[in-house]
């Protein structure tokens, strides 16, 4: 504590010496493992970008957009929606009980937005010109992509630039810690913001493709839609990464913040059904809903699986408050998300295609590391610097 | 000066001699037909248009009055007055020339392939062969047109099933062949309402569905622009974007209480 005071005062604990003032990344097998995905990611990586995208997909003409847009950018967009949800509650209402798991949504939010940048580099043909469309042309703000591209650009910064408040809590350089706190306010602002903007806009993505989205998907309300979804899936995905993270590092669950956050789920699931109910009755799709075809099927199981019965287990208290109910329904909810953006790519748009697609080994393989990347950079960063929190302490502890 | 191209399917007899001079005037390359990529052509030779061939004949047989018979339907760059490849480019490489003509700046192009979704023609395709792919389709011979020559397809074809010229009288005419001979065309010009107008029309003698073009009737495509319904949205964009910051920060101070600090 007073080795804190003799830095300003700034902190309340002196975070370095809570870690043990050493850097750590302990190797298991499970990480020995993660580490060679990730060699074969890099491998077919490299291959991708010097042999061409012809050469490392099955992407083809009638499906332009594949595994990579489907996988890596719309549905790691759509799960890192947390971050800014969190980011609204605890740091812009004020809310106190959700704060102990703000830092841990941030952070996945954080990996998961670079993971996206990663994977869209990655996915763009003439990767040279990545930078292209940061040159405003005279029209090119007609274009969807142009709003999504830049609001996800800017969050990633502003994200990084948030970080930088938790790095400085442990790496001891006043003048980078005076700066990173004055910032974060105008920071938690902006990045509520731009994803307010960008996840609809995943959404709105799909507007061009007016009468060849199949009808259960494509309405001009699929930015509210993707937004919704973004929204709720956030505190479901929390209880999720919060299962794993107790059952890594052997910590306790944390039932009571959880199970009350995912309250928030369950409003905006509700408004989400609403809406999508009043949609398809107002274009008059109920018919196609039941005439049991393979795309009202699939339909049927992403609403029913991944929203009505969750909502029903966040509705009932015993459930909620049973940590295999919590958990179980969280993942119905992820799931539900993750189903729907596939949905979107590839179910409602296989009539128009009429063409096969499976992804290659190598798109597979990307995907793969791109999330095992995800995992190991998470264990570092909670492993190394304030991100977990303890209850009983009152203060971010070390996991190891 | 805006121009557009008129496609007579009665007329067509298949003979593909605009496909040839399509390939030889713009030095476009064979596809590599062991490219898995790329579905089969059919038995009766359908196909769709790829990198290297910007523009089609596909053979439809069709039935009419009683009888089986072959119609051959033109399939290229539609050059929509609304272009949906140009509304949905990030880097604005589509862009519409005054002079109807669709056209691609390839150094501006990032390789999203997102106008390949866009455009409700299915029109844009990509190099896949290449390291690093172009998006390639019909560019409406601009260099010849932009001289006021008609493109080198119009040139090419024996029976005049193509013709080229301003649009509007373009549209005159196809309306014209249709009055004039109404026992012989279906009463409807493909191209005038289809995503707000285009630069190539059709006339016919069957239904358009049967040649393998999306149709209104069947939902298939609208007649309302698509840049239009994007712009429904994304106009929302910036008050969406200053109203809520606004909010955001009367929100945060409203429930900030006295010497809390962020952390
Ligand atoms: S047909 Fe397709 S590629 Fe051609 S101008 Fe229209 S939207 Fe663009
Ligand atoms: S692939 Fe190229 S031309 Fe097509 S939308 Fe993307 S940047 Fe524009």
């Amino acid at each position: 504590m007073a080795k804190a005071a003799a830095y300003g005062g700034s902190w309340a604990h002196d975070y370095d010496d809570i870690f043990e003032r050493k850097w750590s990344f302990r190797m298991t097998p499970w990480r020995a493992i993660g580490l060679a995905i990730v060699g074969v990611m890099l491998f077919a990586a490299i291959y991708r970008l010097l042999f061409g995208l012809g050469a490392a997909t099955n992407l083809n003409d009638r499906w332009p957009w594949g595994l990579w847009i489907g996988f890596d950018v719309l549905t790691g967009v759509a799960l890192a929606g947390g971050g800014f949800t969190t980011c609204f509650l605890v740091h812009v209402l004020h809310i106190k009980d959700w704060k102990p798991i703000a830092r841990a949504t941030a952070l996945t939010s954080l990996i998961g937005y670079l993971l996206v940048l990663g994977g869209l580099f990655l996915d763009i043909g003439r990767w040279y010109n990545f930078w292209r469309p940061f040159l405003v042309y005279a029209g090119s703000w007609h274009s969807v992509l142009f709003e999504v591209f830049w609001c996800v650009s800017l969050y990633t910064m502003v994200q990084l630039l948030e970080f930088g408040h938790v790095v400085f809590e442990r790496v001891k350089s006043p003048g980078f810690k005076r700066f990173f706190d004055a910032i974060l306010v105008p920071m938690y602002i902006f990045g509520i913001i731009l994803p307010t903007l960008h996840q609809s806009s995943l959404g709105s993505l799909y507007l061009v493709a007016v009468n060849r989205l199949d009808p259960l998907w494509w309405s001009i309300l699929i930015p509210v839609f993707f937004l919704l979804s973004a929204v709720f899936v956030g505190p479901a995905m929390a209880t999720v990464e919060g299962a794993l993270a107790a059952t890594a590092y052997r910590r306790e669950f944390e039932l009571d913040v959880l199970q009350s956050f995912v309250r928030v789920s369950a409003v905006v699931m509700s408004v989400y059904l609403l809406l999508k109910g009043i949609d398809l009755v107002y274009r008059g799709q109920i018919g196609h809903l039941f005439d049991g075809s393979f795309t009202s099927n699939m339909f049927l199981l992403e609403i029913v699986g991944g929203v009505i019965i969750p909502l029903i287990m966040y509705l009932s208290p015993s459930v909620r408050r049973s940590k295999a109910g919590l958990i179980t329904a969280s993942a119905l909810v992820v799931a539900g998300v993750i189903f729907n953006r596939f949905n979107v790519v590839f179910t409602g748009m296989a009539k128009w295609a009429n063409f096969h697609y499976f992804p290659s080994w190598m798109e597979l393989s990307v995907s793969i590391g791109l999330v095992t990347l995800g995992i190991l950079a998470y264990c570092f960063v909670v492993e190394n610097f304030p991100v977990l929190y303890d209850e009983h302490r009152h203060q971010y502890v070390p996991v190891r | 000066m805006s121009y557009a191209l008129l496609f007579d399917v009665t007329k067509c007899i298949g003979c593909r001699a605009c496909q040839v001079a399509c390939k030889e005037y713009n030095r476009l390359p064979l596809d590599d037909q062991r490219d898995r990529r790329y579905p089969k052509e059919t038995w009766d030779k359908q196909a769709p248009l790829t990198a290297n061939t910007w523009l089609r004949i596909n053979a439809h047989l069709v039935e009419k009055n009683g009888r089986v018979e072959w119609r051959f339907v033109r399939h290229s760059c539609f050059h929509c007055q609304y272009p949906a490849c140009e509304s949905a480019c990030f880097a604005h490489a589509f862009y519409k020339t005054p002079e109807g003509p669709v056209l691609y700046h390839a150094y501006r192009c990032v390789g999203c392939r997102y106008c390949m979704l866009a455009c409700p023609f299915g029109i844009p395709k990509y190099q896949w062969s290449e390291v690093f792919p172009e998006v390639r389709k019909c560019i409406m011979c601009y260099k010849r047109v932009n001289q006021g020559a008609p493109p080198a397809c119009v040139g090419a074809c024996p029976t005049g099933a193509i013709t080229f010229g301003d649009r509007d009288a373009m549209l005159r005419e196809a309306h014209r062949r249709i009055e004039e001979s109404p026992e012989r065309y279906i009463n409807y010009v493909y191209g005038e309402k289809e995503v707000g107008g285009t630069s190539l029309f059709y006339v016919s003698d069957v239904p358009f569905e049967k040649l393998g073009l999306p149709t209104i009737e069947r939902g298939e495509i609208g007649t309302e622009p698509i840049p239009h319904i994007t712009h429904k949205v994304l106009k929302w964009t910036l008050p969406i974007a200053f109203t809520w910051g606004a909010v955001l920060t009367a929100l945060y101070f409203a429930t900030r209480q006295k010497g809390e600090e962020e952390h």
